[in-house]
């Protein structure tokens, strides 16, 4: 694939190119395999150096599949992830492991995320244990210095943590996978399960450490309003496949796809008069299986514009501008552009 | 180590709560091991269970040194005693004093109880992590532990006792020997449970977040078990401890009923337990002595293990 042009102009940090997960049925007295849950079908973006960008979809539509799959926590079945000059879909298991402290992730449920035998202080310093040969003073002091940084009282260090609040655990795990210093950062939907009140601060801090740190961050979000605040470029999903990736501003203010038209026309406006006149795009249906994804376009059934193409052909990513992209047959892009993301 | 981030603390805090000053004291975290033994102290049944464990072990131990009657003795003229002041247990039936039969007894039933579950324990937990944890060997192992509970222990027990008796006292000596072969015995054929419980709860707990986050930091398998799954099965563990001595302590006494253990002049609580019963009718007392030593160590061992499991768990320490 030709380097696309929807790429920023600098030389990406994190690029993905036509990544696959695919989840085996098995079924059957024998179990035998016979078919498979696309959840990542073909996914290509970069992510430059300092970026964040925003990955938005609704449920299921293999966001976090992504993310893991970046980090080999699920094996991708195709496709090539590299973070600066490293491999990491082909990397053996040591050289993996010598890759790990470049990236790291935050987790969704900061309850789950957390070994409820272990206090704060062995929580943030087990990358410390794994990666480093630091001695126990100077542990102790790194992993005090990362509780400082996220905003927690160094007092807390001998707790467990269900002694914690939902947005306290959260930065336990922001400390913990700031530890090994990494350039890169999938963040799963790390508000999704806090209260709102406690989102603006997790997020706030998140874009303090990314200026101090200089982080490059994948944010996974269902939130459009949050990515909107965070997000530099954003890339909407359906259905295991990218429709389409712009900047934030441009995307919000003038959607390509007719599925993230629908997306933000779901979005409520602050302004009482603009919300009075908002107009929401209702999609109708459930979204199709990813076992037994529709023929073409795989927002096909659902989609308010649809075509007779459309449930036949597959739509190439088309290049319309400079760092946006969109895989829609209503959109024509420059002739002969690059293509990127889904085919 | 890349170049940016290397010092966090050279930068200013961020808009959090309380930054500390750069001078305050940073004192280490209280000892677990302290917080531990202070929420055990807090569990009135674990303290009674300990205190009634130690004193049995204390009695088995050095109650022979001041009851100095012979265990053996042999006193035909005064069998069937009731307690008496020479006799506090009374005797049996052919004149032992019972005092010194039980307390010469404890010794190998709990040291054949405790090393039994201990065995059983490690295979158990064992078996149960390695098949929960990695998909491959699930299959096999699991078969494996249906094909042991599948077993008839009995005639099993008899086969192992045939062949390997001789070669064990040989190695041991006779009495080490029967040692040996009952606690490998009783181990060998009561891990099943322990196996099968420990690997529904690896199952999920391998699911968990923290598990991925530990992989996300490339933990390696057997530092992932050691440090974030068997301290989350310890509860199950601990219930199957308690449960398997008392389990080993009959399984023995049944052994040497069916004249598989020990011999039958060496007293062990089961021994004496099944001696009595043929006397139950005249001297119910008799069954009364044994049964309640097995009783006690069963239930503080379950007190204990209750206290404990509570003890290790952080979250209902804090309360």
């Amino acid at each position: 694939m030709a380097e696309p042009s929807a790429a920023p102009a600098a030389a990406p940090l994190v690029s993905v190119r036509d990544l696959k997960v695919h989840f085996p049925i098995l079924s059957g007295v024998f179990r035998r395999r016979t078919g498979a849950v696309r959840a990542v079908d073909g996914v290509s973006f970069d992510i430059a150096a300092g970026e964040t960008l925003g990955l938005v979809g609704e449920s299921g539509c293999g966001k976090s599949t992504t993310g893991r799959a970046m980090l080999r926590l699920v094996e991708p079945t195709a496709g090539t992830v590299r973070i600066g000059d490293d491999d990491i879909t082909t990397a053996p298991p040591g050289h993996l492991r010598r890759l790990r402290p470049a990236m790291q992730m935050v987790f969704q449920d900061p309850q789950a995320s957390l070994n409820p035998r272990m206090t704060v202080m062995d929580i943030i310093a087990e990358p410390l244990d794994e990666h480093t040969r630091l001695s126990r003073a100077e542990k102790r002091d790194k992993v005090l210095d990362l509780m400082d940084a996220v905003g927690l009282s160094a007092d807390f260090a001998g707790r467990y943590p269900h002694a914690f609040s939902g947005g306290q655990r959260q930065r336990i795990g922001i400390a913990r996978a700031l530890a090994l210093n990494p350039r890169f950062i999938v963040c799963d939907e790390p508000i999704a399960a806090l209260d709102v009140s406690i989102q603006a601060q997790v997020v706030n801090l998140l874009e303090d450490l990314q200026a101090r740190f200089g982080l490059t961050y994948l944010f996974i979000s269902h939130d459009l309003s949050m990515v909107r605040h965070i997000a530099d470029r954003v890339a909407v999903m359906y259905l295991g496949h990218i429709v389409e990736i712009a900047p934030r501003d441009d995307l919000f203010a003038a959607p390509l796809h007719p599925y993230t038209e629908a997306l933000l026309s779901a979005v409520p406006e602050h302004d009482p008069a603009a919300e009075a006149t908002r107009q929401r795009i209702i999609l109708t249906g459930d979204v199709p299986s990813p076992a037994r994804p529709p023929a073409g376009c795989a927002f096909s059934t659902r989609c308010p514009k649809v075509q007779p193409v459309c449930r036949t052909t597959a739509p190439a990513t088309v290049v319309t501008a400079p760092g946006r992209a969109v895989a829609c047959h209503l959109v024509a892009g420059p002739a002969a552009a690059g293509s990127v993301g889904a085919s | 180590m890349t170049d940016a981030p290397a010092r966090p603390a050279e930068a200013a805090g961020p808009g959090g709560a309380s930054p500390p000053a750069a001078g305050q004291t940073r004192k280490p975290p209280a000892s677990p091991a302290a917080a531990v033994w202070r929420q055990f102290r807090s569990h009135t049944g674990a303290v009674v269970g300990l205190t009634v464990f130690a004193g049995l072990v204390v009695a088995i131990l050095f109650g022979p040194l001041v009851w100095t009657v012979d265990p053996q003795l042999i006193d035909i003229r005064a069998r069937n005693l009731g307690p008496t002041w020479a006799h506090p247990f009374g005797t049996d039936q052919l004149g032992r004093d019972l005092l010194a039969r039980v307390l010469a007894g404890g010794r190998v039933s709990l040291a054949v109880g405790v090393t039994a579950m201990l065995l059983s324990l490690t295979v158990g937990t064992f078996v149960g992590v390695v098949a929960g944890y990695f998909h491959r060997l699930d299959g096999p192992l699991m078969r494996l532990t249906d094909l042991f509970l599948a077993l008839p222990v009995l005639p099993l027990l008899l086969v192992l006792v045939m062949f390997f008796r001789e070669p064990l006292a040989g190695a041991f000596g006779p009495e080490m020997g029967t040692f040996v072969l009952i606690v490998s015995a009783i181990g060998l054929t009561s891990w099943m449970q322990t196996a099968r419980i420990v690997r529904g709860d690896v199952l999920v707990l391998k699911e968990r977040e923290f598990v991925l986050a530990s992989r996300s930091i490339g933990t390696p398998s057997r530092r992932m078990i050691t440090r974030h799954v068997l301290p989350n099965v310890m509860s199950p563990i601990m219930v199957s401890a308690t449960l398997g001595i008392a389990s080993a302590i009959i399984t023995e006494s049944a052994l040497s009923f069916l004249g598989l253990g020990f011999p039958p002049d060496f007293p062990t609580w089961g021994r004496l337990l099944f001696d009595a019963i043929d006397y139950i009718r005249d001297y119910p007392e008799r069954v009364m002595w044994p049964g309640l030593a097995i009783s006690l160590v069963v239930l503080s061992v379950n007190y204990m293990g209750d206290g404990l499991r509570d003890a290790l768990d952080p979250r209902i320490r804090g309360r």
